[in-house]
């Protein structure tokens, strides 16, 4: 039987290349009736790590998916080192963490790597691939004994066994606890270092915050900002104002840097990025003005604000 | 071909991506899921207990309690239901192998983990395949051993490698029925689809009673199923099959189209629906 080994050339400095190792152009996605991305753009630079930052139904996944080759564009142009996603070389140099209902539970995390290694011409030893996950000592683990931290480790693990140069996370760490969170965050910074390219999509604002050198925010298919995580929070930063005030929501809503408003009972709540600028105009247009307050807005409250206003526009 | 000596320390995270040309075995890979996929499975009890101890167990109970005491025929009881209960454990390898694996790994999402792979699909699928292969190959080989150490059954050992032969072979059918199922079912659904149409089917078409007891009507719906027609191939390599060779030949030959054109069309719909 003769084999016919893929050879697979890489390029010799892909981390320079001038190619994007992903980008999206202009992309619609339709299923059905909903739109899952509306002429969505956006591009990974080399060795950065991007963020697609929204709340649930965005259309992150889509996103992923779209990168991977598993799902095709309405219109627009997937790209990913300048090819067809599903172009048998992407599929070598990209490496992937999908959100899985269920992992065969009866292979051990070797078995597991060992099997995924195998697809790659130049994986990553296993000792060093189980450092990197931090799975140190659990590779005789069956799948199914796993706690969901490091399920979602063993997941990484398996995305980034084959040494790819862009690394595609998707929702890495939904549904862990604080400590579970910040260990994949510690892991994923780490292989960082080598210089890849890497997609991750979040809704937590402070995972964005923590690992992104640049963060897109999407809702609704769209791309509402972007920019470095010190741009977006400023962006959206903000404080919160509370205050009883005669003014209507349509007049404070026309107020210089005033993203949201919304009543809470007799108190009007704002969020504004000066809000001195702002008080001191409330005072001058309501004399009767009274239970003032001044809050940081908070990480979330702030994406909150940012996706929230956009609704509300649209 | 350029290589590399990668030292086994962190280092190597601080160089990024390696530079250099290397080959990926695609027959290897073949290899590292069929071994994966057998080891995975070997581990689950929901599929080794009843394909493996059903016909094991049935044998036990109908061929060698009765043994030598009934004959079916031109042959013993023993040896007779060796054929059927074979036939028996290779459909079950085939449909729960095949059917409720690929049921189980499309449906919660697995299959699209690995689409996201290079990993060829024909390593998926192969894997599956050869898994059902092989646990059709240890059901015939343990019923073998029993007819020959308890049962009293005498055949030429070219009998026996006949016999086998047919069998293992067999399972094409079935695997393309399992493809079918695979694609059609959900991963919830897919064991209790494969129970309602193998537990009838095995029984009409005389895999678990010699066809001449079951009652007409049911022997008059067991000509158009396909167990009917391996078991009475494998019958004929033992001299106690009903009709032509040729004949069951054709049938199952008409069966594994059937079914693979189901399968395709399955497959297409999931493949429109998933990754369109």
């Amino acid at each position: 039987m003769s084999i016919a080994p893929s050879v697979v050339p890489r390029p010799i400095f892909p981390v320079t290349a001038k190619v994007a190792p992903a980008q999206l152009q202009e992309v619609s996605k339709r299923f059905g009736d909903t739109l899952a991305l509306d002429r969505f753009s956006f591009t990974i630079p080399p060795g950065e790590l991007v963020a697609l930052l929204g709340p649930n139904g965005a259309g992150k996944t889509t996103a992923v998916r779209l990168l991977l080759g598993l799902a095709h564009p309405t219109s627009g142009q997937a790209r990913v080192f300048g090819l067809d996603p599903r172009d048998a070389a992407n599929r070598i140099r990209t490496g992937a963490m999908l959100q899985v209902g269920k992992v065969p539970e009866t292979l051990r995390v070797r078995e597991h790597l060992a099997l995924f290694s195998s697809y790659y011409p130049d994986p990553l030893p296993m000792a060093e691939v189980l450092e990197a996950a931090g799975l140190r000592g659990l590779e005789n683990r069956l799948f199914g004994q796993l706690s969901g931290g490091q399920k979602q480790r063993a997941l990484f693990a398996l995305a980034i066994c084959g040494n790819p140069d862009l690394l595609i996370l998707d929702e890495p760490t939904v549904g862990l606890d604080v400590e579970a969170r910040r260990a994949i965050w510690d892991q994923i910074r780490h292989f960082l270092r080598g210089g890849r390219s890497v997609l991750l999509t979040t809704h937590y604002l402070e995972e964005a915050d923590a690992l992104a050198d640049r963060i897109v925010v999407i809702d609704r298919g769209r791309s509402i900002a972007e920019g470095t995580p010190a741009d977006i929070k400023g962006n959206a930063h903000g404080k919160q104002i509370r205050c009883a005030t005669t003014l209507d929501l349509e007049t404070l809503r026309t107020l210089p840097t005033v993203s949201t408003v919304r009543r809470d009972g007799d108190i009007a709540v704002l969020i504004a990025g000066n809000s001195e600028a702002v008080v001191r105009e409330l005072l001058l247009r309501d004399s009767s003005l009274s239970n003032l307050e001044i809050r940081s807005a908070g990480l979330e409250e702030a994406f909150l604000a940012l996706t929230h206003s956009q609704t509300e526009v649209a | 071909m350029v290589t590399q000596v990668i030292p086994m320390n962190d280092s190597t995270l601080l160089e990024g991506p390696r530079v250099g040309v290397r080959r990926r075995s695609l027959l290897r890979i073949h290899w590292m899921e069929a071994k994966a996929e057998f080891i995975k499975m070997a581990r689950v009890p929901a599929f080794v207990v009843p394909v493996l101890s059903f016909p094991i167990l049935f044998y036990i109970f109908f061929g060698l309690a009765f043994g030598n005491a009934n004959s079916a025929g031109s042959v013993t009881m023993a040896a007779y239901l060796v054929a059927t209960y074979g036939t028996f454990g290779v459909v079950a390898a085939s449909l729960f192998g095949v059917g409720a694996g690929v049921a189980t790994e499309r449906g919660q999402g697995w299959l699209q983990v690995k689409r996201a792979t290079p990993m060829p699909i024909s390593a998926w699928f192969g894997a599956k395949l050869i898994l059902a292969f092989l646990f059709s190959s240890i059901i015939i080989a343990a019923l073998s051993a029993m007819a020959i150490l308890f049962g009293g059954v005498h055949l030429t050992l070219g009998i026996w490698l006949e016999l086998y032969a047919i069998l293992a072979l067999g399972s094409i059918p079935f695997c393309a029925l399992g493809l079918a199922i695979g694609y059609l079912a959900g991963p919830n659904s897919a064991p209790a689809v494969v129970n309602l149409i193998y537990i009838p089917m095995a029984f009409a078409s005389g895999l678990w009673l010699p066809f001449n007891f079951l009652p007409s009507f049911v022997q008059k719906i067991g000509v158009f199923l396909p167990p009917y027609h391996l078991a009475q191939l494998a019958l004929g390599v033992i001299g106690a099959g009903r009709g032509s060779a040729l004949m069951h030949f054709a049938a199952l030959a008409s069966f594994t189209v059937l079914f693979l054109l189901l399968a395709a069309a399955a497959y297409r719909r999931d493949e429109g629906k998933v990754y369109g």
